[in-house]
């Protein structure tokens, strides 16, 4: 395939993201805007071709003669050599996930684009300070997510890993003025570069005894062998596996050089995809504007942590007990997150709380697949879910977004009843509600019916748990959903006209991702993703009994979120008065943040970093200083000796010469 | 034998030179040592190598070089007694500065 294309795709978003902010505050805020969204749709038109290139072209680059799907490495610069095997490189990687992320993240990204135009204004239609850097910002966001799905290697992958938490810390703390939008970005930032700590040692380690960064290398399967297209010859990426496989390596606590790698590559994913414990900075993130909160942290960035480990699933696939620490961590957050979400109040916080359930699930997921149940069916049920959870996750955030804009506050007490004030709103809501609840048809359904299945096909206990955090996720959604738009007639405060919907660069993206939530669920899937390129075709061994039990369980759920806050009812205060212990800890998120203020301040703070402080300035310092106070004193000293009597200096001298001679005697003598 | 009359006017020289405060007298002190150092130049020459004559040169070049910094350092003096309208040397210490 031509190089032209996958350069586009990512030199557009670099592109506009240096014209916006270079010369953004020239421009005209609606220039900024447009020019912003023109941008944004030609990389989704060239993404779109790119990735139907690669799945429908049939060319022999992208599907082998048996059928399966390979990785194409488009192109391949050698940016930094350093020796003959420490070089490192950038490059377009096509294969069945990034052509797939391609596609979610240009349109998420075209759709936020879109969306921002009408939201980044006021009521009266002046637009926001700092408009273009708001677009500049996107764009720089793009570019690096692009970056990072399309990345040829674990380094360049590290690279752009980096660069969408740089962008995600700018527009978290967009609103500068704002000192919580300015702490959360500071959290963010701070927690997910702690994590990526742990990704660049793994990185480290990983490469140290493999002696590559190159996925195609690292990841060529050990079954039937993806043909490497690149390069590289199936005697290296035989001899790169077999290195594990080989006992020379040195075991350190217990785990195998390569566990250890995975678990702490895995550690960088927890930070980025907001996994327990590192799932702090998600809920303050959403301080940033929402477009932003629907781009970033709910349907893009966030799922880097997923994608990671998708990546390197072949790997993982060699270290059963990595995988079972994926699973583990998902389902503890997934029940953790659904649990708070449950008793939240900022509709931005359960949506985010929500998100990050949903990534745990996609985790679990990947934790849960094996190659010997329906051909890893965990791994493309995992992307699926990706792929339905950005677009139904994007449209109910966008949803929010737009609620808050029409009611100027993030409560959904300053809610309530709004669903014949705005019916665009409500409609396309509740879809993405149906969506994320698992009803059949919407897309949801399906991706977490294949989740479900694939974790009966592991083990019950984590299918029984995953499925009771499913009836979690349909409750919780549908008691924010009939917070909002139910509950009890909207008041409108005195002063304020009626809220209305919003103008069509809102309306326009929640149709769309709607429409996509709505039919997303009947795309086949396996024929397109799966772990070894293999088509699959999931309906053929969908399992019925396993997708009943999920939509009985979450209509039961709906059904009593129904019950409880259709109409304005004491039935919610009830329950919190039946478990006073659990709805407090779970409405202070189980205390995690104070747990961390804890650690940090008491601990960290107190007990190491203040005598570090004390000694470095006494005892550094102080060494320091006393030389200088020693030379100082030391010439005020002697600064009387040059009087300007001559007649002194020759007696100096003279002294001088004759303790000269004499010591010069002493030593002859 | 001749070198301790050298050395007495050696230490003489010394004498003056720290203590004086009139610049003329320093001046002389300075003379004085120099010329029992001429004396010493000599005396070793006569003693240690009698056939050789560099010693005497040397004095007689040393004689020489005094003199004219004798006539230097009285123009210095005189000019300083026009400016300062003293030679006093406890008075002269604007150098320091």
């Amino acid at each position: 395939m031509d190089a032209t294309l996958p350069i586009l795709i990512l030199a557009i978003p670099l592109g506009m993201f240096l014209v916006l902010g270079l010369a953004g505050y020239k421009m005209s805020h609606k220039m900024a805007g447009v020019l912003g969204c023109l941008g944004m749709g030609t990389t989704l038109v060239l993404a779109y071709t790119t990735a139907f290139t690669y799945f429908f072209s049939g060319s022999p680059e992208f599907v082998s003669a048996a059928g399966e799907r390979l990785q194409a490495v488009i192109f391949n610069h050698t940016w930094l050599a350093f020796t003959d095997k420490l070089v490192i490189r950038l490059g377009f990687l096509l294969d069945p996930i990034s052509a797939m992320m391609l596609v979610v993240i240009t349109t998420i990204s075209f759709m936020v684009h879109l969306y921002s135009m009408g939201y980044m204004r006021d009521h009266h239609g002046v637009f926001e300070r700092g408009f273009q850097r708001f677009y500049a910002f996107l764009s720089l966001f793009s570019f690096s997510m692009l970056g990072l799905v399309v990345a040829t290697n674990i380094f360049q992958m590290y690279i752009f890993w980096e660069l969408v938490g740089a962008s995600s810390y700018l527009l978290i703390g967009f609103y500068y003025v704002k000192p919580s939008a300015v702490s959360a970005s500071k959290k963010a930032f701070i927690v997910t570069r702690f994590a990526d700590l742990g990704f660049l040692i793994g990185i480290l380690i990983l490469s140290y005894y493999t002696g590559t960064f190159n996925f195609t290398e690292l990841t060529s399967a050990p079954v039937e062998g993806l043909a490497d297209v690149f390069s590289v010859s199936e005697t290296t990426a035989q001899s790169v596996r077999s290195i594990f496989e080989s006992s020379a390596t040195p075991v350190f606590l217990g785990g195998s050089v390569l566990t250890w790698a995975l678990v702490l590559i895995f550690m960088g994913g927890m930070g980025k995809s907001a996994m327990l414990p590192l799932h702090i900075w998600l809920p303050d993130a959403m301080e940033g504007p929402t477009p932003v909160s629907a781009l970033i942290h709910a349907a893009t960035m966030v799922v880097a942590g997923v994608y990671l480990v998708a990546r390197l699933f072949p790997l993982y696939l060699m270290e059963v007990s990595a995988l079972e620490f994926v699973t583990w961590v998902g389902a503890l957050t997934a029940l953790y997150a659904a649990i708070v979400a449950c008793t939240q109040i900022d509709i931005k916080r359960v949506l985010a709380f929500s998100t990050i359930s949903q990534i745990a699930f996609m985790m679990v997921s990947l934790g849960v697949a094996r190659p010997e149940f329906h051909h890893g069916l965990g791994y493309m049920a995992s992307m699926f879910h990706l792929f339905t959870h950005a677009m139904f996750k994007a449209l109910l955030f966008l949803g929010a977004g737009a609620l808050i804009h029409a009611i100027g506050s993030n409560d959904y007490t300053a809610m309530h009843g709004l669903r014949k004030y705005m019916p665009v709103t409500h409609w396309t809501f509740l879809i993405g509600c149906l969506a994320i609840a698992g009803i059949i048809p919407f897309s949801g359904f399906f991706s977490k019916d294949e989740i479900l299945s694939s974790c009966l096909g592991n083990s019950t206990f984590i299918y029984i748990w995953m499925s009771l955090v499913a009836g979690l996720t349909a409750f919780y959604m549908f008691r924010l959903y009939y917070l909002i738009f139910w509950w009890k007639e909207h008041k409108i405060p005195e002063g304020h006209h009626a809220p209305h919907d919003q103008p069509w660069t809102m309306s326009l993206p929640l149709v769309i991702l709607a429409a996509i939530s709505l039919v997303a669920g009947f795309i086949p899937f396996g024929k397109f993703v799966t772990w070894n390129g293999h088509p699959y075709d999931f309906m053929a061994h969908f399992d019925w009994s396993v997708a009943a039990v999920s939509l009985c369980v979450a209509i039961v759920a709906i059904v009593l979120a129904t019950a409880m806050y259709r109409k304005e009812n004491d039935l919610p205060a009830k329950f919190r008065a039946a478990l006073p212990r659990l709805w407090t800890w779970a409405h202070h998120r189980f205390y995690w943040d104070e747990l961390y203020l804890f650690i940090t301040h008491k601990i960290i703070f107190d007990r190491i970093c203040r005598p570090i402080a004390w000694f470095d300035r006494h005892i550094i310092d102080g060494t320091m200083d006393a030389f200088a106070t020693i030379t100082h004193a030391a010439s005020r000293a002697i600064r009387p000796l040059q009087s300007g009597q001559v007649q002194l200096y020759v007696w100096w001298y003279l002294l001088g010469a004759l303790a000269l001679g004499g010591i010069t005697m002493l030593c002859l003598l | 034998m001749l070198l301790v009359p050298a050395m007495i006017m050696f230490c003489c020289g010394v004498y003056g030179f720290i203590t004086r405060r009139n610049m003329i007298a320093i001046l002389i002190s300075l003379e004085l040592m120099l010329n029992a150092v001429d004396i010493n130049f000599a005396v070793f020459n006569r003693y240690l190598w009698p056939q050789a004559m560099e010693g005497m040169f040397f004095t007689l070049f040393a004689i020489a070089i005094a003199a004219a910094e004798t006539a230097l350092a009285i123009a210095i003096i005189i000019n300083l007694y026009r400016s300062a309208n003293n030679i006093d040397v406890h008075d002269l210490n604007k150098l320091k500065h």
